[in-house]
């Protein structure tokens, strides 16, 4: 007789979805997609830079108030800052695995190399570590203080001023942003595939609306040290 | 002893197509046939050799039943079958059109394109399964061309007036092909089949005079290995690589058949082949093979050479008061759409004439001109698009602005083991499905029935009558790895490679295979006469003689070696070559696509002697001088007609 | 023409293999790029040399079987298979480099031969439908809209060449596999096993050690049949869905 040729036990969702190179990619494009929509929300309040110390530092300290009366002080920040962490480690380790495993299938290299090969991959690979170094420091910088020129408490206005004074500022900022612009191009189109939205008549307003994203971040993000650069913010 | 000495030995018989009508008879032959218990189907194993659409379907079919299916395939996985190639479609008389299309007139028009060479009952049988070989495919998910209401289209083709082929696109054979795979993956996966790809069947094993196994060799590792089942089937394909260039895949082989008759199956009808008129021509000696273009060409495209020969102009310089569309002209009332085998012959004596186009004057033109001028080029590229685009991409012309240049090449062949009824050979539980036997198509195949008669096969003949030999053959012992007949088996076949090695000469298994070749080409292609006949049949046994002097195969046995299964396929080609040779001389009438000059009506066609030669000539191998057993054709619903089509 | 080949040689699965270089003359642009290599190991069989192995075998672009690697490119610059790559699309004097498929789920066997047996376990892990010989119904009981037929025919086109692992720089397999996926699940015959299918042949996919898939596009650009890109985003969404709907046992 034939027999049925299928398991019938399955894993769990969440193992499901770890195990799985499918599963990983989604758990990737889904914490991308946060980390993209918190950058727009981030880069909203940076521009609020351009209204001066008084506005900018009011905002600052909205965002410790915010949630309440509901939430207590600052939880509204820790929430988000929970789910950012959670979905920068989601997204660098699932990175990093997949990463590893793409690696390990291709164990010899062709002898004849192509030029254009790999391109979008290997931008992803760096550009994500370069990214994720630079979290490091902007938090060391604006959030702790710890290597802040400035470190005044309470006044983001006058640090960022501070940072973007110091030419090592700038560079670190400005490369960082446009690792991001190229992640997010890449990553936000390679998002949408993963999740199941692409097709073909899609795909071209996915391309665009993935550039526009890219384009709309990184500028808005640059044009606060070239502000400070230019002396239009001091 | 030569050949030439053959002896008429008893006549042969179907013993297993039971009486009254023929409409009735393949459900007789289910109903009368034992069955086996379901619960014991499993103790039985049954051996496959190949994965083609009957060769797939075959083992799937068998495993879902319940057997134990041990299967084989040289190709690295079952889904590179050479079935995978055919480009046109598939019959079957679903009468979807509405057009007068009926199992009886699939059945009249099979056994009259097989110029009344085919046995009638075997004919009915598969116009009848057509039908449900399409509801199986199609639940199986082949994506057969759809109508927008998402109904099934259809197509005439090979001149038939019903339009009852269903199609995908130009890989109709790749889709069947896969339905069959997937159908025979899902028994792989199930346990029920045990699939050994890149593993070629060097030998049959017949124990007590049944056939118990097969010698096997693993072409990665080179070892030679035993397998035993209670019955054979050989799903191996056709033997068309015998004349070097084919539209055959490369490797295609003659060597489970040849092998097969070697122990004692009868071979029958060798000299029917079919040469396909619309294929891309040679374009020098380092030609490998020959890439066939859907013969539907031939509805719209206009055949013509030069009339003056020696003409060198390029086409377009020619005036058309100097070009002889010599199918028109010949067979005015189906022009360009005569048969495969009158196309063939008329190309080809163009060409001996002289008037033959390109590289070696090997090619005729088909020319679209007309139809682009008629149709509009849109049309023509909707209608013909792929096509065009391949015969670009092998040949650097533009078909739209330059004439095709199409040549006959060698396709199919019609003949193969002697099968009966039930598709058993001569040797008890061994069985011939598809290609590899010759029971339904006579001396001609119609386009569109090969897919047909594969599946038909595989899907629903064999997987019945089988179980008929299973149930009554007596309970048979295992067979033991040391019986005298493994031993003398296994020894036999390593002693062939051994000694294919060992000879060390400086010519290599191309040089082989292409000498024999054109050698068939020339004396046994398209037209034969007594004289090249006998000339081939002279040459024949010095090639061999002058192969096992200088073969050189480079390496050893026991790696992956692809020589050594070259120069190991060439060893049988070059026996059976003598054996279709000798199958065409002694069949001095015309029929089909075997044409032979000394018979032929007054206006050149071919005339075929029913009172002589009504029979299925299948040839009993010796040792020396083969023994031909005759089985008597009797038509009692197809009554044979000269046929014409001037 | 006159050609400079490297190819790749190596005798068996665990020898160690290299590049060897080969002087090949007499070429005609009219031959394919197999029958280029044939004329090369023609003279290597008369030398007393070890020809190169090669998969090939129907050498009219539908098997499947030959899997070549030239130039660095998956069946070489053209976009066809190897067997229908004309040396016409080369210069006299080139030299070309010549290698297997690269990926840990394609062993090498020998030269340039690779074992691609892990295509045929995707398959059996769900690229069928059940439909046993003699179950089927009517074929026109079932009728299927002409795009859907359209669309999975041209997934169906697929040869299993694995010319899309070759060319991925992750060796994956997801082209291959949703190729599969996405003829059989769109077809209403399809659908009672559509999410199992999905979520097996991924797993499979997975277990045999392809690489994942970052959208770099090179498979569908490599791919001879033309199997679009976005097939892998419509196996993605398949894979989601079925993870939504699959039941869920034990």
């Amino acid at each position: 007789m034939a027999l049925a040729s299928r398991t019938d036990r399955k894993p769990s969702l969440p193992r499901t979805f770890w195990r799985s190179t499918v599963g990983k990619k989604t758990v990737m494009a889904v914490s991308g997609l946060i980390m993209i929509a918190y950058l727009v929300a981030h880069v909203m309040g940076n521009l609020k830079v351009f209204f001066g110390p008084g506005e900018f530092n009011a905002y600052g300290h909205w965002l410790r108030t915010m949630g309440e009366p509901v939430l207590h002080y600052e939880w509204g920040l820790w929430i988000t800052r929970v789910v950012l962490l959670t979905a920068v480690i989601a997204h660098g380790v699932s990175a990093y695995q997949l990463s590893r495993r793409d690696i390990r299938a291709r164990p010899t290299a062709y002898v004849h190399k192509r030029r254009h090969a790999s391109y979008a991959t290997r931008t992803m690979r760096w550009g994500g570590v370069i990214v994720a170094l630079f979290i490091v420091w902007h938090i060391l910088d604006l959030t702790t203080l710890t290597v802040n020129p400035n470190a005044q408490a309470g006044h983001p206005y006058e640090n960022v001023v501070a940072t973007f004074s110091t030419w090592y500022g700038n560079v670190i900022y400005i490369v960082a942003m446009l690792a991001v612009g190229l992640h997010i191009r890449h990553g936000f189109w390679s998002a949408a595939q993963t999740l199941g939205v692409g097709n073909a008549s899609r795909d071209r307003a996915l391309k665009a609306l993935a550039n526009g994203l890219a384009l709309v971040l990184t500028a808005g993000f640059v044009s606060v040290p070239v502000a400070v650069m230019t002396g239009v913010v001091s | 002893m030569t050949y030439l000495d053959y002896e008429i030995g008893a006549p042969i018989k179907d013993e297993k197509a039971p009486g009254g009508p023929v409409a009735e008879r393949w459900d007789r032959r289910r109903f009368e046939a034992k069955l086996v218990n379901p619960a014991n189907r499993r103790k039985h194993t049954v051996i496959v050799v190949g994965t083609g659409l009957a060769g797939g379907s075959a083992g799937a079919t068998l495993a879902e039943q319940g057997y134990r299916v041990v299967q084989f395939c040289y190709q690295d996985s079952p889904r590179r079958a050479h079935s995978i190639a055919a480009q046109g479609g598939i019959n079957a008389a679903k009468n979807y059109r509405n057009d007068g299309d009926s199992v009886h007139r699939l059945f009249y028009d099979t056994v009259k394109g097989g110029d009344f060479r085919a046995r009638e009952s075997n004919v009915h049988r598969l116009a009848q399964i057509s039908v449900e070989i399409i509801d199986q495919c199609v639940a199986q998910g082949v994506p057969f061309a759809r109508e927008y209401g998402g109904l099934l289209d259809t197509r005439s083709f090979g001149g038939v007036q019903v339009s009852r082929t269903f199609y995908a696109r130009g890989q109709t054979g790749q889709q069947l092909l896969l339905g069959a795979y997937q159908a025979l993956s899902r028994q792989i996966a199930a346990g029920n089949v045990e699939m050994h790809p890149r593993t070629e069947m060097l030998d049959l094993i017949v124990v007590d005079g049944r056939a118990r196994g097969i010698v096997a060799r693993d072409l990665i590792s080179g070892e030679i290995s035993t397998h035993f089942a209670d019955a054979v089937v050989l799903a191996s394909g056709g033997y068309g690589n015998v004349f070097y260039l084919s539209t055959n895949a490369m490797n295609s082989n003659a060597t489970a058949i040849w092998r097969a008759h070697r122990r004692g199956a009868y071979f029958a009808n060798p000299c029917f082949t079919q040469i396909h008129p619309t294929c891309i021509p040679r374009t020098g000696d380092h030609q490998s093979k020959l890439t066939l273009m859907s013969e539907s060409l031939r509805n719209d495209g206009r055949i013509w050479v030069p009339r003056a020969r020696g003409d060198r102009r390029p086409p377009h310089e020619i005036p058309e008061d100097e070009r002889d569309y010599y199918l028109e002209r010949i067979y005015p009332s189906f022009g360009n759409l005569v048969p495969r085998d009158i196309a063939s012959r008329a190309a080809k004596n163009v060409c001996d004439e002289g008037r033959g186009v390109g590289p070696g004057g090997q090619g005729v033109y088909l020319d679209f001109a007309d139809a682009i001028r008629r149709m509009g080029r849109k049309a023509v590229e909707e209608k013909y698009g792929n096509l065009f685009d391949m015969y670009e991409r092998i040949t650097a012309e533009n078909p739209y602005e330059v004439p095709m240049r199409i040549y006959p090449a060698v396709h199919y062949t019609m003949g193969g083991l002697w099968v009966d009824y039930d598709l058993q050979t001569t040797v008890p539980g061994l069985f011939a499905i598809g290609e590899a036997n010759f029971s339904d198509h006579g001396a001609n195949r119609l386009g569109a029935s090969a897919l047909m008669q594969g599946l038909a096969d595989g899907y629903f003949v064999l997987p019945s009558t089988i179980n008929d030999y299973l149930a009554r053959a007596p309970r048979s012992e295992p067979v033991a790895e040391d019986h005298p007949a493994v031993r003398e088996a296994v020894t036999g076949t390593r002693d062939r490679l051994a000694r294919l090695l060992a000879v060390d000469g400086d010519r290599t298994p191309d040089s082989f295979h292409r000498e024999v070749g054109e050698l068939m080409w020339e004396f046994c292609g398209m037209a034969r006469t007594e004289e090249g006949l006998r000339k081939a049949l002279d040459r024949i046994p010095r090639i061999r003689e002058e192969f096992w002097r200088r073969i050189k195969v480079p390496g050893t046995g026991e790696e992956f070696n692809q020589s050594l299964e070259k120069a190991n396929r060439i060893v049988d080609y070059l026996e059976l070559a003598e054996l279709m040779c000798l199958d065409a001389l002694h069949r001095s009438e015309s029929c089909g696509g075997h044409f032979r000059e000394e018979s032929q009506t007054p206006d050149g066609e071919a005339a075929r002697k029913d009172d002589e030669f009504a029979y299925a000539a299948a040839w009993e191998f010796t040792g020396g001088a083969p023994v031909l057993h005759k089985e008597d054709l009797v038509f009692e619903y197809v009554h044979p007609t000269q046929r014409s089509y001037a | 023409m006159k050609l400079t080949l490297r190819v790749w040689r190596q005798k068996n699965a665990d020898a160690p293999g290299a590049m060897a270089t080969y002087e090949v003359d007499g070429i005609s642009e009219d031959m394919s790029f197999l029958e280029m290599l044939d004329t090369l190991n023609e003279e290597l069989i008369l030398r007393g040399e070890d020809p190169v192995a090669f998969d090939h075998d129907c050498r009219e672009g539908i098997c499947g079987a030959c899997s070549l690697v030239i130039n660095g490119d998956a069946h070489g610059p053209e976009r066809t298979t190897s067997c229908q790559l004309h040396m016409r699309s080369f210069e006299d004097g080139d030299t070309i480099d010549v290698e297997p498929w690269r990926a840990a789920a394609f062993p090498v066997v020998r030269d340039l031969v690779v074992d691609r047996s892990a295509f045929d376990r995707i398959i059996q892990a769900g690229g069928y439908i059940s439909a046993p010989t003699g179950s089927a119904p009517e074929a026109h009981a079932t009728p299927v809209p002409k795009a859907d037929a359209d669309f999975a025919f041209e997934h169906a086109e697929c040869i299993g060449c694995g010319a899309c692992v070759a060319a991925c720089p992750n060796g994956s397999a997801m082209l291959f596999t949703s190729a599969k996926v996405n003829h059989l699940n769109v077809l209403p015959q399809g659908a009672p096993e559509r999410e199992t299918r999905v979520l097996d042949m991924v797993r499979v996919m997975d277990e045999e050690g392809f690489g994942g898939c970052t959208l770099t596009g090179e498979c569908a650009t490599a791919c001879p049949k033309g199997i679009p890109l976005p097939s892998i985003a419509a196996m993605n969404k398949e894979w989601l869905r079925a993870n939504r709907k699959a039941p869920r046992r034990g």
